[in-house]
Protein backbone atom coordinates (compact mmCIF):
# COMPACT_ATOMS: atom_id res chain seq x y z
CA UNK A 1 0.00 0.00 0.00
CA UNK A 2 1.45 3.60 -0.77
CA UNK A 3 1.23 6.41 1.60
CA UNK A 4 -0.72 9.76 2.40
CA UNK A 5 0.17 12.77 1.56
CA UNK A 6 0.49 13.22 5.50
CA UNK A 7 2.76 10.18 5.46
CA UNK A 8 4.98 11.23 3.12
CA UNK A 9 5.94 14.28 4.49
CA UNK A 10 6.54 12.61 7.80
CA UNK A 11 8.90 9.93 6.07
CA UNK A 12 10.81 12.47 4.74
CA UNK A 13 11.41 14.71 8.06
CA UNK A 14 12.38 11.10 9.58
CA UNK A 15 14.59 10.11 7.05
CA UNK A 16 12.50 6.86 5.97
CA UNK A 17 11.63 5.51 2.77
CA UNK A 18 8.10 4.32 3.79
CA UNK A 19 6.41 4.69 7.43
CA UNK A 20 2.89 3.06 8.06
CA UNK A 21 -0.12 4.08 10.20
CA UNK A 22 0.99 3.42 13.76
CA UNK A 23 4.29 3.51 13.79
CA UNK A 24 6.12 5.13 16.35
CA UNK A 25 9.25 7.79 14.28
CA UNK A 26 11.28 10.73 15.26
CA UNK A 27 10.98 13.81 12.51
CA UNK A 28 12.69 17.05 12.52
CA UNK A 29 11.11 19.94 12.61
CA UNK A 30 10.86 22.95 10.20
CA UNK A 31 9.05 25.19 12.35
CA UNK A 32 8.60 25.45 16.33
CA UNK A 33 5.68 27.76 17.53
CA UNK A 34 4.67 29.17 20.54
CA UNK A 35 2.01 32.12 21.49
CA UNK A 36 1.89 34.31 25.27
CA UNK A 37 -0.26 31.85 27.04
CA UNK A 38 2.12 28.63 26.12
CA UNK A 39 5.59 30.12 25.43
CA UNK A 40 6.13 30.89 29.09
CA UNK A 41 5.02 26.83 30.39
CA UNK A 42 7.51 25.90 27.57
CA UNK A 43 10.42 28.39 28.75
CA UNK A 44 10.23 26.79 32.07
CA UNK A 45 10.59 23.48 31.10
CA UNK A 46 13.38 24.45 28.68
CA UNK A 47 15.48 25.76 31.75
CA UNK A 48 14.55 23.73 33.98
CA UNK A 49 15.97 21.01 31.96
CA UNK A 50 18.84 22.62 31.95
CA UNK A 51 18.58 24.03 27.91
CA UNK A 52 20.79 27.14 27.28
CA UNK A 53 20.23 26.75 23.47
CA UNK A 54 17.20 27.03 20.79
CA UNK A 55 18.57 24.20 18.10
CA UNK A 56 17.91 27.27 15.32
CA UNK A 57 16.96 30.75 15.93
CA UNK A 58 15.31 30.93 12.52
CA UNK A 59 13.12 28.09 13.19
CA UNK A 60 11.40 28.93 16.22
CA UNK A 61 8.34 31.15 16.01
CA UNK A 62 6.92 33.40 19.29
CA UNK A 63 3.85 35.28 18.92
CA UNK A 64 2.03 36.99 21.13
CA UNK A 65 -1.33 36.94 20.28
CA UNK A 66 -3.70 36.13 23.03
CA UNK A 67 -4.01 38.28 25.89
CA UNK A 68 -2.13 41.66 24.15
CA UNK A 69 -2.09 44.26 24.56
CA UNK A 70 -1.40 42.54 27.73
CA UNK A 71 -4.96 42.91 29.53
CA UNK A 72 -3.74 42.41 32.90
CA UNK A 73 -0.49 42.78 34.86
CA UNK A 74 -0.30 39.14 35.12
CA UNK A 75 -0.76 38.78 31.13
CA UNK A 76 2.18 41.23 31.19
CA UNK A 77 4.67 39.18 32.92
CA UNK A 78 3.82 36.47 30.80
CA UNK A 79 4.47 38.92 27.46
CA UNK A 80 7.72 39.34 29.47
CA UNK A 81 8.79 36.25 29.53
CA UNK A 82 8.23 35.56 26.18
CA UNK A 83 10.04 38.89 25.22
CA UNK A 84 13.47 37.87 27.31
CA UNK A 85 13.40 34.29 26.49
CA UNK A 86 13.03 35.47 22.59
CA UNK A 87 15.57 38.53 23.05
CA UNK A 88 18.62 35.97 24.67
CA UNK A 89 17.90 33.00 22.09
CA UNK A 90 17.91 35.81 19.13
CA UNK A 91 14.96 34.09 17.98
CA UNK A 92 14.33 35.75 14.66
CA UNK A 93 10.18 35.29 14.18
CA UNK A 94 9.26 37.09 17.39
CA UNK A 95 6.32 38.80 17.07
CA UNK A 96 5.31 41.31 19.47
CA UNK A 97 2.56 44.41 19.56
CA UNK A 98 2.95 46.25 16.19
CA UNK A 99 3.95 43.66 14.38
CA UNK A 100 2.10 40.93 16.16
CA UNK A 101 -1.11 39.49 14.31
CA UNK A 102 -3.07 35.94 15.58
CA UNK A 103 -0.07 33.56 14.80
CA UNK A 104 -2.20 30.97 12.38
CA UNK A 105 -3.33 34.14 10.43
CA UNK A 106 0.28 35.46 10.53
CA UNK A 107 2.93 32.67 9.91
CA UNK A 108 1.35 31.76 6.56
CA UNK A 109 0.67 35.56 5.44
CA UNK A 110 4.95 36.23 6.48
CA UNK A 111 6.07 32.89 4.75
CA UNK A 112 7.53 31.61 7.96
CA UNK A 113 5.76 28.08 6.80
CA UNK A 114 5.09 26.89 3.57
CA UNK A 115 4.61 23.61 1.50
CA UNK A 116 6.28 20.00 2.36
CA UNK A 117 7.10 21.65 6.00
CA UNK A 118 6.69 19.44 9.38
CA UNK A 119 5.45 21.86 12.02
CA UNK A 120 4.33 21.49 15.48
CA UNK A 121 3.41 24.57 17.99
CA UNK A 122 2.09 25.14 21.45
CA UNK A 123 -1.43 25.58 20.29
CA UNK A 124 -4.20 23.29 19.05
CA UNK A 125 -4.74 25.63 15.74
CA UNK A 126 -1.24 24.99 14.40
CA UNK A 127 -3.04 22.25 12.51
CA UNK A 128 -3.82 25.43 9.91
CA UNK A 129 -1.15 25.45 8.09
CA UNK A 130 -1.93 21.68 6.39
CA UNK A 131 -4.02 24.33 3.99
CA UNK A 132 -0.24 25.23 2.11
CA UNK A 133 0.42 21.36 1.84
CA UNK A 134 2.41 21.39 5.04
CA UNK A 135 1.91 18.88 8.36
CA UNK A 136 1.00 21.36 11.32
CA UNK A 137 -0.18 19.99 14.32
CA UNK A 138 -0.65 21.30 17.70
CA UNK A 139 1.19 19.95 20.80
CA UNK A 140 2.01 21.16 24.83
CA UNK A 141 3.93 23.43 25.83
CA UNK A 142 6.50 20.53 26.97
CA UNK A 143 6.41 19.20 23.31
CA UNK A 144 7.82 22.89 22.38
CA UNK A 145 10.71 23.17 24.79
CA UNK A 146 11.96 20.11 23.50
CA UNK A 147 11.26 21.27 19.38
CA UNK A 148 13.19 24.20 20.60
CA UNK A 149 16.11 22.15 22.34
CA UNK A 150 16.32 19.61 19.64
CA UNK A 151 14.82 20.36 16.35
CA UNK A 152 13.10 17.06 16.96
CA UNK A 153 9.66 15.60 17.75
CA UNK A 154 8.40 11.90 18.35
CA UNK A 155 4.91 10.95 16.22
CA UNK A 156 2.63 8.48 16.03
CA UNK A 157 1.83 8.01 12.23
CA UNK A 158 -1.94 8.44 11.67
CA UNK A 159 -4.06 6.85 9.18
CA UNK A 160 -6.41 9.23 7.14
CA UNK A 161 -9.92 9.85 6.18
CA UNK A 162 -10.07 11.28 2.63
CA UNK A 163 -12.77 14.23 2.22
CA UNK A 164 -12.99 13.66 -1.76
CA UNK A 165 -14.58 17.45 -2.41
CA UNK A 166 -16.93 17.82 -5.74
CA UNK A 167 -18.57 21.30 -7.18
CA UNK A 168 -17.98 24.83 -5.78
CA UNK A 169 -19.78 26.45 -3.14
CA UNK A 170 -22.63 28.59 -2.73
CA UNK A 171 -22.52 32.59 -3.11
CA UNK A 172 -23.51 32.75 1.08
CA UNK A 173 -21.25 29.97 1.96
CA UNK A 174 -17.64 29.56 2.99
CA UNK A 175 -15.29 26.87 4.29
CA UNK A 176 -16.26 27.67 7.44
CA UNK A 177 -19.71 26.13 6.53
CA UNK A 178 -17.64 23.17 4.66
CA UNK A 179 -15.90 22.31 8.01
CA UNK A 180 -18.57 22.66 10.90
CA UNK A 181 -20.68 20.85 8.17
CA UNK A 182 -18.30 17.85 8.39
CA UNK A 183 -17.80 18.29 11.88
CA UNK A 184 -21.78 17.78 12.74
CA UNK A 185 -21.24 14.50 10.43
CA UNK A 186 -18.62 12.78 11.78
CA UNK A 187 -18.54 14.62 15.73
CA UNK A 188 -15.68 16.19 17.36
CA UNK A 189 -13.89 12.60 17.91
CA UNK A 190 -14.48 11.87 14.22
CA UNK A 191 -10.75 12.07 13.01
CA UNK A 192 -9.29 10.97 16.63
CA UNK A 193 -5.77 10.75 16.01
CA UNK A 194 -6.22 10.58 12.39
CA UNK A 195 -5.17 12.96 9.09
CA UNK A 196 -8.28 14.86 7.14
CA UNK A 197 -6.96 15.20 3.98
CA UNK A 198 -8.83 16.80 1.45
CA UNK A 199 -8.79 16.17 -2.26
CA UNK A 200 -10.75 16.45 -5.83
CA UNK A 201 -11.95 19.12 -7.77
CA UNK A 202 -13.96 21.12 -5.10
CA UNK A 203 -10.83 21.13 -2.74
CA UNK A 204 -8.96 22.89 -5.71
CA UNK A 205 -11.84 25.35 -6.47
CA UNK A 206 -11.52 26.70 -2.85
CA UNK A 207 -9.67 30.24 -2.14
CA UNK A 208 -6.35 29.91 0.17
CA UNK A 209 -8.82 31.50 2.66
CA UNK A 210 -11.05 28.74 2.56
CA UNK A 211 -8.46 26.25 3.07
CA UNK A 212 -6.85 27.78 6.00
CA UNK A 213 -10.13 27.66 7.76
CA UNK A 214 -11.28 24.63 7.26
CA UNK A 215 -7.71 22.94 8.09
CA UNK A 216 -7.92 25.57 11.19
CA UNK A 217 -11.10 23.27 12.63
CA UNK A 218 -9.55 20.29 11.80
CA UNK A 219 -8.67 19.57 15.43
CA UNK A 220 -12.39 20.00 16.41
CA UNK A 221 -13.02 16.69 14.62
CA UNK A 222 -9.98 15.66 16.93
CA UNK A 223 -7.51 15.43 14.37
CA UNK A 224 -3.83 15.41 14.43
CA UNK A 225 -3.97 16.66 10.94
CA UNK A 226 -5.67 18.44 8.13
CA UNK A 227 -4.09 18.81 4.64
CA UNK A 228 -4.81 19.64 1.45
CA UNK A 229 -3.07 19.37 -2.12
CA UNK A 230 -0.75 21.92 -3.41
CA UNK A 231 -1.53 23.49 -6.42
CA UNK A 232 -2.06 26.52 -8.56
CA UNK A 233 -3.52 28.38 -5.80
CA UNK A 234 -1.08 27.03 -3.36
CA UNK A 235 2.02 28.20 -5.16
CA UNK A 236 0.02 31.50 -6.28
CA UNK A 237 -0.19 32.28 -2.32
CA UNK A 238 3.61 31.45 -1.57
CA UNK A 239 5.16 32.60 -4.60
CA UNK A 240 6.92 36.01 -3.01
CA UNK A 241 5.98 35.63 0.24
CA UNK A 242 7.62 32.06 1.14
CA UNK A 243 10.71 32.32 3.32
CA UNK A 244 11.86 28.81 1.74
CA UNK A 245 11.62 26.76 -1.10
CA UNK A 246 8.29 25.22 -0.74
CA UNK A 247 8.63 21.16 -1.34
CA UNK A 248 5.64 19.52 -3.00
CA UNK A 249 4.34 15.84 -1.68
CA UNK A 250 1.48 14.03 -3.11
CA UNK A 251 -0.86 10.97 -2.08
CA UNK A 252 0.31 8.03 -3.39
CA UNK A 253 -2.49 6.93 -6.06
CA UNK A 254 -2.61 3.93 -4.08
CA UNK A 255 -2.78 5.32 -0.53
CA UNK A 256 -4.36 3.85 2.06
CA UNK A 257 -7.24 5.78 3.69
CA UNK A 258 -9.88 4.45 6.49
CA UNK A 259 -12.55 5.81 4.78
CA UNK A 260 -13.58 8.47 1.73
CA UNK A 261 -16.11 10.33 2.70
CA UNK A 262 -18.02 12.41 -0.37
CA UNK A 263 -18.70 15.82 0.01
CA UNK A 264 -21.13 18.09 -2.30
CA UNK A 265 -20.02 21.71 -2.02
CA UNK A 266 -23.01 23.14 -4.13
CA UNK A 267 -24.97 21.27 -1.47
CA UNK A 268 -23.29 23.16 1.56
CA UNK A 269 -25.81 25.35 3.41
CA UNK A 270 -25.26 28.00 5.85
CA UNK A 271 -24.70 26.01 9.11
CA UNK A 272 -24.85 27.37 13.01
CA UNK A 273 -22.68 25.09 15.69
CA UNK A 274 -25.27 25.44 18.53
CA UNK A 275 -23.66 25.02 22.57
CA UNK A 276 -21.91 23.42 23.36
CA UNK A 277 -20.32 21.34 21.34
CA UNK A 278 -18.89 22.30 17.34
CA UNK A 279 -20.78 18.75 16.07
CA UNK A 280 -23.97 20.34 17.06
CA UNK A 281 -24.66 21.92 13.42
CA UNK A 282 -27.61 23.06 12.35
CA UNK A 283 -29.14 25.05 9.57
CA UNK A 284 -28.81 28.40 10.26
CA UNK A 285 -32.53 29.03 8.48
CA UNK A 286 -33.74 26.72 11.30
CA UNK A 287 -32.23 29.23 14.03
CA UNK A 288 -33.99 32.76 13.22
CA UNK A 289 -35.99 32.18 16.93
CA UNK A 290 -32.15 32.40 18.20
CA UNK A 291 -32.05 35.92 19.83
CA UNK A 292 -28.43 36.89 20.19
CA UNK A 293 -26.05 39.83 22.55
CA UNK A 294 -22.73 39.83 20.49
CA UNK A 295 -21.43 39.26 17.37
CA UNK A 296 -17.83 38.31 17.05
CA UNK A 297 -16.18 38.39 13.37
CA UNK A 298 -12.41 37.65 13.79
CA UNK A 299 -9.81 34.87 15.30
CA UNK A 300 -7.44 32.17 13.69
CA UNK A 301 -10.62 30.17 12.32
CA UNK A 302 -12.13 34.00 10.16
CA UNK A 303 -9.92 37.05 10.67
CA UNK A 304 -8.50 36.57 7.56
CA UNK A 305 -9.37 39.17 4.29
CA UNK A 306 -11.87 37.53 2.86
CA UNK A 307 -13.54 37.18 6.00
CA UNK A 308 -13.13 41.04 6.72
CA UNK A 309 -14.19 41.54 2.63
CA UNK A 310 -18.00 39.15 3.45
CA UNK A 311 -18.52 40.99 7.00
CA UNK A 312 -18.28 44.60 4.69
CA UNK A 313 -20.22 43.59 1.53
CA UNK A 314 -22.72 42.80 4.26
CA UNK A 315 -22.71 45.97 6.41
CA UNK A 316 -21.63 48.41 4.56
CA UNK A 317 -24.36 51.29 4.47
CA UNK A 318 -26.37 49.46 6.87
CA UNK A 319 -26.62 49.12 10.88
CA UNK A 320 -26.22 47.03 13.41
CA UNK A 321 -29.63 46.10 15.30
CA UNK A 322 -30.16 47.82 18.10
CA UNK A 323 -28.57 46.44 21.54
CA UNK A 324 -26.37 44.21 19.49
CA UNK A 325 -22.40 44.77 20.53
CA UNK A 326 -20.59 43.70 16.99
CA UNK A 327 -17.16 43.02 17.41
CA UNK A 328 -14.54 42.64 14.61
CA UNK A 329 -10.96 41.67 14.52
CA UNK A 330 -8.82 41.71 11.59
CA UNK A 331 -6.32 38.43 12.07
CA UNK A 332 -3.01 40.87 11.49
CA UNK A 333 -1.95 44.28 11.23
CA UNK A 334 -1.54 43.91 7.89
CA UNK A 335 -5.22 42.51 7.21
CA UNK A 336 -6.10 45.40 9.90
CA UNK A 337 -4.41 47.95 7.65
CA UNK A 338 -5.80 46.66 4.46
CA UNK A 339 -9.58 47.26 5.86
CA UNK A 340 -8.12 50.79 6.48
CA UNK A 341 -7.01 51.50 3.37
CA UNK A 342 -10.29 49.87 1.38
CA UNK A 343 -12.48 51.66 3.39
CA UNK A 344 -13.63 48.88 5.66
CA UNK A 345 -12.85 50.39 9.08
CA UNK A 346 -14.92 53.13 8.45
CA UNK A 347 -17.86 51.44 7.19
CA UNK A 348 -18.04 48.93 10.28
CA UNK A 349 -18.03 51.86 12.28
CA UNK A 350 -20.97 53.53 10.63
CA UNK A 351 -22.61 50.24 10.56
CA UNK A 352 -22.36 50.40 14.51
CA UNK A 353 -19.03 47.99 14.97
CA UNK A 354 -16.45 48.31 16.62
CA UNK A 355 -12.63 47.17 15.30
CA UNK A 356 -10.34 45.67 17.55
CA UNK A 357 -6.38 44.77 16.64
CA UNK A 358 -5.49 41.78 16.29
CA UNK A 359 -6.35 39.69 18.96
CA UNK A 360 -7.66 35.73 20.24
CA UNK A 361 -9.19 37.82 23.30
CA UNK A 362 -12.51 36.69 23.66
CA UNK A 363 -12.79 33.88 21.18
CA UNK A 364 -11.15 31.74 24.53
CA UNK A 365 -12.88 34.27 26.86
CA UNK A 366 -10.17 36.35 27.84
CA UNK A 367 -11.02 39.85 26.83
CA UNK A 368 -12.45 42.25 24.30
CA UNK A 369 -16.01 40.76 24.53
CA UNK A 370 -16.51 38.51 27.39
CA UNK A 371 -20.24 37.60 27.56
CA UNK A 372 -22.19 38.05 30.79
CA UNK A 373 -24.52 35.16 32.31
CA UNK A 374 -27.71 33.86 30.15
CA UNK A 375 -25.83 36.38 26.96
CA UNK A 376 -25.55 34.52 23.47
CA UNK A 377 -23.10 35.58 20.97
CA UNK A 378 -23.00 34.04 17.30
CA UNK A 379 -19.07 33.92 16.48
CA UNK A 380 -16.78 32.93 13.82
CA UNK A 381 -14.29 31.46 16.12
CA UNK A 382 -14.03 28.02 16.65
CA UNK A 383 -14.84 26.60 20.04
CA UNK A 384 -18.35 26.81 22.05
CA UNK A 385 -17.97 24.99 25.14
CA UNK A 386 -19.32 25.68 28.40
CA UNK A 387 -17.74 28.95 29.34
CA UNK A 388 -15.55 29.53 26.05
CA UNK A 389 -16.31 33.12 25.64
CA UNK A 390 -17.03 33.79 29.26
CA UNK A 391 -20.04 32.90 31.77
CA UNK A 392 -20.11 29.43 31.99
CA UNK A 393 -24.29 30.35 31.75
CA UNK A 394 -23.40 31.96 28.44
CA UNK A 395 -23.43 30.84 25.15
CA UNK A 396 -21.88 30.80 21.63
CA UNK A 397 -23.20 29.43 18.45
CA UNK A 398 -20.24 29.14 15.43
CA UNK A 399 -20.87 30.46 12.38
CA UNK A 400 -18.90 31.68 8.80
CA UNK A 401 -17.82 35.23 8.85
CA UNK A 402 -21.65 35.45 6.29
CA UNK A 403 -24.48 34.33 8.54
CA UNK A 404 -22.56 36.36 11.71
CA UNK A 405 -22.83 39.53 9.88
CA UNK A 406 -26.30 39.18 8.55
CA UNK A 407 -27.77 38.12 12.08
CA UNK A 408 -25.58 41.30 12.87
CA UNK A 409 -28.08 43.51 11.12
CA UNK A 410 -31.08 41.75 12.53
CA UNK A 411 -30.24 40.55 15.78
CA UNK A 412 -31.09 37.20 15.21
CA UNK A 413 -29.46 33.88 13.98
CA UNK A 414 -29.80 34.51 10.15
CA UNK A 415 -28.47 33.21 6.56
CA UNK A 416 -27.24 35.86 4.24
CA UNK A 417 -29.28 36.02 1.32
CA UNK A 418 -28.83 38.55 -1.71
CA UNK A 419 -31.30 41.00 -1.75
CA UNK B 1 3.68 2.40 40.52
CA UNK B 2 -0.18 2.58 41.45
CA UNK B 3 -2.81 4.98 43.01
CA UNK B 4 -5.93 4.25 45.46
CA UNK B 5 -8.58 6.61 45.73
CA UNK B 6 -11.84 7.36 45.17
CA UNK B 7 -14.06 8.22 41.46
CA UNK B 8 -15.04 11.42 40.53
CA UNK B 9 -16.97 10.44 37.23
CA UNK B 10 -17.33 12.97 34.19
CA UNK B 11 -19.15 12.59 30.48
CA UNK B 12 -17.89 11.95 27.04
CA UNK B 13 -16.02 15.11 25.53
CA UNK B 14 -14.69 16.72 28.78
CA UNK B 15 -12.87 19.85 27.05
CA UNK B 16 -9.36 21.59 28.37
CA UNK B 17 -11.90 24.76 28.69
CA UNK B 18 -13.82 23.44 31.36
CA UNK B 19 -10.50 21.43 33.01
CA UNK B 20 -9.03 25.02 33.15
CA UNK B 21 -11.22 28.08 31.64
CA UNK B 22 -8.69 30.29 29.75
CA UNK B 23 -9.48 33.50 31.92
CA UNK B 24 -7.08 32.11 34.40
CA UNK B 25 -4.26 31.37 31.89
CA UNK B 26 -2.43 34.36 32.65
CA UNK B 27 -0.43 32.98 35.17
CA UNK B 28 1.59 29.51 34.16
CA UNK B 29 1.30 28.75 38.23
CA UNK B 30 0.45 25.46 38.67
CA UNK B 31 -0.82 25.40 42.46
CA UNK B 32 -2.82 29.29 41.80
CA UNK B 33 -4.56 27.50 38.32
CA UNK B 34 -5.19 24.17 40.00
CA UNK B 35 -7.53 26.28 42.25
CA UNK B 36 -10.32 26.32 39.49
CA UNK B 37 -9.48 22.85 38.32
CA UNK B 38 -12.62 21.44 36.58
CA UNK B 39 -14.71 24.61 38.27
CA UNK B 40 -16.82 25.14 35.28
CA UNK B 41 -18.47 21.83 35.38
CA UNK B 42 -18.18 20.56 38.92
CA UNK B 43 -17.20 23.38 41.95
CA UNK B 44 -16.86 20.57 44.00
CA UNK B 45 -14.13 18.81 42.73
CA UNK B 46 -11.30 20.94 43.89
CA UNK B 47 -12.88 20.73 47.41
CA UNK B 48 -13.72 17.48 47.70
CA UNK B 49 -10.50 15.82 45.79
CA UNK B 50 -7.64 13.98 47.79
CA UNK B 51 -4.52 12.60 46.57
CA UNK B 52 -4.37 9.59 45.27
CA UNK B 53 -8.51 10.29 43.58
CA UNK B 54 -9.22 8.97 40.37
CA UNK B 55 -11.11 10.50 37.55
CA UNK B 56 -13.63 8.52 35.05
CA UNK B 57 -14.49 9.70 32.34
CA UNK B 58 -15.90 8.52 28.93
CA UNK B 59 -14.88 9.33 25.16
CA UNK B 60 -12.34 12.12 24.09
CA UNK B 61 -11.23 13.59 27.12
CA UNK B 62 -9.23 16.68 27.15
CA UNK B 63 -10.59 17.87 23.98
CA UNK B 64 -9.79 21.31 22.67
CA UNK B 65 -7.36 23.43 23.38
CA UNK B 66 -3.63 22.50 23.83
CA UNK B 67 -2.92 23.96 27.17
CA UNK B 68 -0.71 21.52 29.21
CA UNK B 69 -2.15 23.76 32.25
CA UNK B 70 -4.97 20.77 31.94
CA UNK B 71 -3.21 17.89 32.42
CA UNK B 72 -0.86 20.10 35.07
CA UNK B 73 -3.86 21.25 36.90
CA UNK B 74 -5.29 17.64 37.21
CA UNK B 75 -1.68 16.22 38.69
CA UNK B 76 -1.47 19.31 40.44
CA UNK B 77 -4.68 18.54 42.73
CA UNK B 78 -3.11 15.46 43.83
CA UNK B 79 -5.16 12.94 41.18
CA UNK B 80 -3.41 10.13 40.68
CA UNK B 81 -5.01 8.80 37.18
CA UNK B 82 -7.68 10.07 34.68
CA UNK B 83 -8.77 6.50 32.64
CA UNK B 84 -11.09 7.56 29.88
CA UNK B 85 -12.72 5.53 26.74
CA UNK B 86 -10.58 7.26 24.88
CA UNK B 87 -8.26 10.49 24.88
CA UNK B 88 -8.01 14.14 23.07
CA UNK B 89 -4.37 13.62 20.94
CA UNK B 90 -2.85 16.08 22.27
CA UNK B 91 -3.93 15.95 25.67
CA UNK B 92 -3.12 12.48 25.43
CA UNK B 93 0.72 13.64 24.51
CA UNK B 94 0.51 16.13 27.11
CA UNK B 95 0.12 13.94 30.28
CA UNK B 96 2.69 11.50 28.82
CA UNK B 97 4.91 14.28 28.83
CA UNK B 98 3.94 15.59 32.41
CA UNK B 99 3.64 12.83 34.32
CA UNK B 100 0.00 12.19 34.62
CA UNK B 101 -1.09 8.87 34.33
CA UNK B 102 -3.58 8.32 32.20
CA UNK B 103 -5.02 4.80 30.74
CA UNK B 104 -7.59 4.29 28.14
CA UNK B 105 -10.37 1.55 29.21
CA UNK B 106 -13.69 1.58 27.81
CA UNK B 107 -15.80 -1.08 29.59
CA UNK B 108 -14.13 0.56 32.97
CA UNK B 109 -14.89 3.87 32.23
CA UNK B 110 -18.22 2.50 31.34
CA UNK B 111 -19.05 0.33 34.31
CA UNK B 112 -17.00 2.57 37.28
CA UNK B 113 -19.28 4.88 39.45
CA UNK B 114 -18.71 7.85 40.86
CA UNK B 115 -17.60 7.76 44.88
CA UNK B 116 -16.62 3.63 44.00
CA UNK B 117 -12.83 3.09 45.43
CA UNK B 118 -10.99 1.87 42.70
CA UNK B 119 -7.33 1.21 42.31
CA UNK B 120 -4.96 1.03 39.75
CA UNK B 121 -1.70 -0.79 38.96
CA UNK B 122 0.36 1.23 35.75
CA UNK B 123 2.61 -1.51 35.20
CA UNK B 124 0.59 -4.38 34.50
CA UNK B 125 -2.75 -1.54 33.59
CA UNK B 126 -5.11 -3.54 36.04
CA UNK B 127 -7.69 -1.46 37.38
CA UNK B 128 -9.54 -2.64 40.48
CA UNK B 129 -13.06 -1.74 41.82
CA UNK B 130 -12.96 -2.16 45.21
CA UNK B 131 -16.33 -1.13 45.80
CA UNK B 132 -17.77 -3.44 42.94
CA UNK B 133 -14.97 -6.19 43.12
CA UNK B 134 -14.55 -6.08 39.73
CA UNK B 135 -10.53 -5.87 37.60
CA UNK B 136 -10.50 -4.44 34.27
CA UNK B 137 -6.74 -4.40 32.01
CA UNK B 138 -6.12 -1.09 30.29
CA UNK B 139 -4.22 -1.19 27.17
CA UNK B 140 -0.62 -1.16 28.36
CA UNK B 141 1.19 1.81 26.65
CA UNK B 142 4.25 1.20 24.47
CA UNK B 143 7.95 0.72 25.24
CA UNK B 144 8.96 4.11 23.91
CA UNK B 145 6.03 5.94 25.84
CA UNK B 146 6.75 3.58 28.78
CA UNK B 147 10.52 4.75 28.63
CA UNK B 148 9.31 9.03 29.05
CA UNK B 149 7.44 7.83 31.69
CA UNK B 150 9.80 5.72 33.75
CA UNK B 151 12.39 8.74 33.43
CA UNK B 152 10.08 11.56 34.44
CA UNK B 153 8.65 13.56 31.21
CA UNK B 154 9.71 14.32 27.84
CA UNK B 155 12.19 16.56 28.59
CA UNK B 156 13.95 14.08 31.31
CA UNK B 157 14.08 10.98 28.90
CA UNK B 158 15.61 14.01 25.96
CA UNK B 159 18.67 14.32 28.70
CA UNK B 160 19.32 10.90 29.32
CA UNK B 161 19.57 10.02 25.99
CA UNK B 162 22.10 12.71 25.78
CA UNK B 163 24.00 11.61 28.20
CA UNK B 164 23.84 8.24 27.31
CA UNK B 165 24.66 9.26 23.49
Amino acid sequence: MGMTMTQKILAAHAGLDKVEAGQLISAKLDIVLGNDITTPVAVNEFKKAGFDRVFDKDRVAIVLDHFVPNKDIKAAEQSKTCREFACSHCVSHFYDVGKMGIEHALLPEQGVVTAGDCIIGADSHTCTYGALGAFSTGVGSTDMAAGMATGMAWFKVPSAVNFNLTGKLPYNCSGKDVILTIIGMIGVDGSLYKSMEFTGEGAHGLSMDDRLCICNMAIEAGAKNGIFPVDDVTMEYLNGRSERIPVVYEADTDAEYERVVDIDLTKIVPVVACPHLPENTRPASELHHIKIDQVVIGSCTNGRMEDMEAAYNILKGKKVADGIRCIIIPGTMHILRECVERGYYTAFIDAGAVVSTPTCGPCLGGYMGILAAGERCIATTNRNFVGRMGHVDSEVYLASPHTAAASALTGYITEYKEA
Amino acid sequence: MNTEGKVFKYPDNVDTDVIIPARYLNTPDAKELALHCMEDIDTEFVKKVQAGDVMVAGWNFGCGSSREHAPLVIKTCGTGCVIAKSFARIFYRNAINIGLPILECEEAAEEISADDQVKVDFDTGVITDITTGKTYKAQPFPPFIQNIIKCGGLLKSLKEGENNG
